[in-house]
């Protein structure tokens, strides 16, 4: 069976002196600068792309401090208001039996972000030192997290379902807190960091070994 | 029926240099020779596995489709009623144009705005976008106007449109409120549900690289 990063036949781009399009992998010379037939800019690796990642993923972290201290909503009934963060309010959830749903609320608002973050720092570090976990398991990793950080967004809208729905006059109502706008701006800011990462330099220590020159 | 397949159609041997014979993989970089697969197969980097080609017969025509009627859908959803709620006496029913304009009072309007173009701007404007490339495109005509940049617009926006986490996101609210009240879903959120499902629908149909092969050549398509 071949076994995908070890196969010896593969050529990238790079080495045969071509460009790819990221856009429409349409094959250009090196050096062109804008694809001719989707119009992106070209780059065989973007120098910067390691530091857009980590500046997006550090707003995104510095965003998800005050997302879990801040209140997500404010429940108020006949007599009482509280306040719930998004680890209080999937607690008392769970306390009250609703086991089920305190585990998406934990997953989607707890374990995928905090995954997230060490996933990306995980690849991009991982691409600046060698790394002994093979290159198809990154690249696993990487679509992973692509496919899996916009479902963080999840908290946001039940927010915005509970509060606009629970409006009932004197009984109960429920209000948005200001946790939920940084959770929104951390989920978009950790999504522009995945995005920002080029996934062709997870395979470049490959084919650089094999050349036996340094990165 | 869709059939996995392996570098068997891609060979890095050879020296086909020509540009326009080769693919690039954009995830890992690798190198291939084109060979477009027959319809409903498709070909994936031998690397890392990311479909390269996957055509599909009478594509254009089905995105095309699909595309119009989640723009309805999504038309119809957003002013339905939606959900409603009935606790002690007390009623109270919403659309999502509501449930996404429920952030209000200074920075939370952000809140709002962005929801309202992740659930439902942004899928309505692809789907949009869309069809204003497909359909000179399936009628044998030359490409429309800006017609690739719209198509990058487009695919670009896809990680934004977030319909189907809302509907996750229903499921959970009305767990999470169905003990204290009762809950009761409104025609949009079906319509919604629906939508949802041709969203995925209209995804599996488009192959990008027989977009702008297509958009290349025109008429020759």
């Amino acid at each position: 069976m071949e076994r995908a990063g070890t196969a010896p036949d593969i050529v990238t781009a790079r080495e045969l002196g071509v460009i790819g399009c990221q856009n429409c992998s349409h094959v250009w010379r090196a050096g062109t600068r804008e694809c001719a037939r989707c119009g992106a800019s070209l780059t065989a690796r973007d120098p910067l792309s390691l530091q857009r990642v980590w500046a997006w993923w550090l707003i995104g972290l510095i965003c998800y401090i005050p997302a879990n201290m801040f209140p997500m909503l404010s429940t108020r009934t006949l007599f009482l208001t509280s306040e719930d963060t998004i680890v209080g309010g999937a607690v008392t959830l769970f306390a009250h039996g609703s086991y089920g749903i305190s585990i998406v609320i934990i997953v989607a608002s707890v374990v995928i972000p905090i995954g997230k973050f060490l996933a990306i720092a995980f690849l991009a570090t991982s691409v600046q030192r060698r790394s002994l976990v093979p290159q198809s398991q990154r690249h696993a990793l990487y679509e992973i997290v692509e496919y899996i950080g916009r479902w963080s967004m999840i908290d946001v809208f039940v927010v915005a379902i509970l509060s606009s729905l629970v409006q009932l006059n004197t009984l109960a109502s429920v209000t948005p807190g200001p946790a939920s706008l940084f959770f929104a701006l951390s989920v978009i800011f950790t999504m522009l960091s995945a995005q920002s990462f080029d996934s062709r330099l997870i395979w470049d220590l490959e084919s650089d070994a094999q050349k036996g020159s340094g990165l | 029926m869709t059939r996995r397949m392996r570098n068997a159609h891609f060979s890095t041997q050879g020296d086909g240099l020509d540009p326009a014979n080769l693919i690039v993989c954009p995830s890992c970089d690798a190198v291939f020779t084109v060979h477009v697969p027959d319809k409903g197969e498709r070909s994936v980097c031998s690397r890392c596995h990311t479909v390269l080609i996957a055509p599909r017969k009478r594509a254009g025509m089905h995105i095309i489709t699909v595309s119009l009627a989640v723009v309805i859908l999504i038309f119809a959803a957003a002013v339905f009623p939606f959900m409603s709620i009935d606790a002690a006496g007390a009623h109270n029913q919403v659309s999502i144009l509501d449930a996404a304009l429920a952030f209000q009072g200074g920075p939370l309007f952000v809140v709002s705005l962005l929801t309202a173009a992740m659930i439902l701007f942004i899928p309505m404007l692809r789907m949009l976008l869309v069809i204003y490339v497909l359909t000179p495109l399936v009628f044998d005509r030359p490409p429309a106007r800006n017609a690739k940049a719209a198509f990058q617009a487009s695919e670009r926006l896809r990680p934004w449109s977030m319909a189907e986490i809302f509907v996750l996101g229903c499921a959970v609210s009305l767990i999470k409120i169905s003990d204290i009240a009762d809950v009761a879903l409104g025609p949009a959120f079906w319509m919604f549900a629906v939508l949802v499902v041709l969203v995925v629908v209209q995804d599996t149909f488009m192959c990008r690289w027989s977009v702008w092969n297509a958009l290349e050549q025109p008429r020759t398509s």
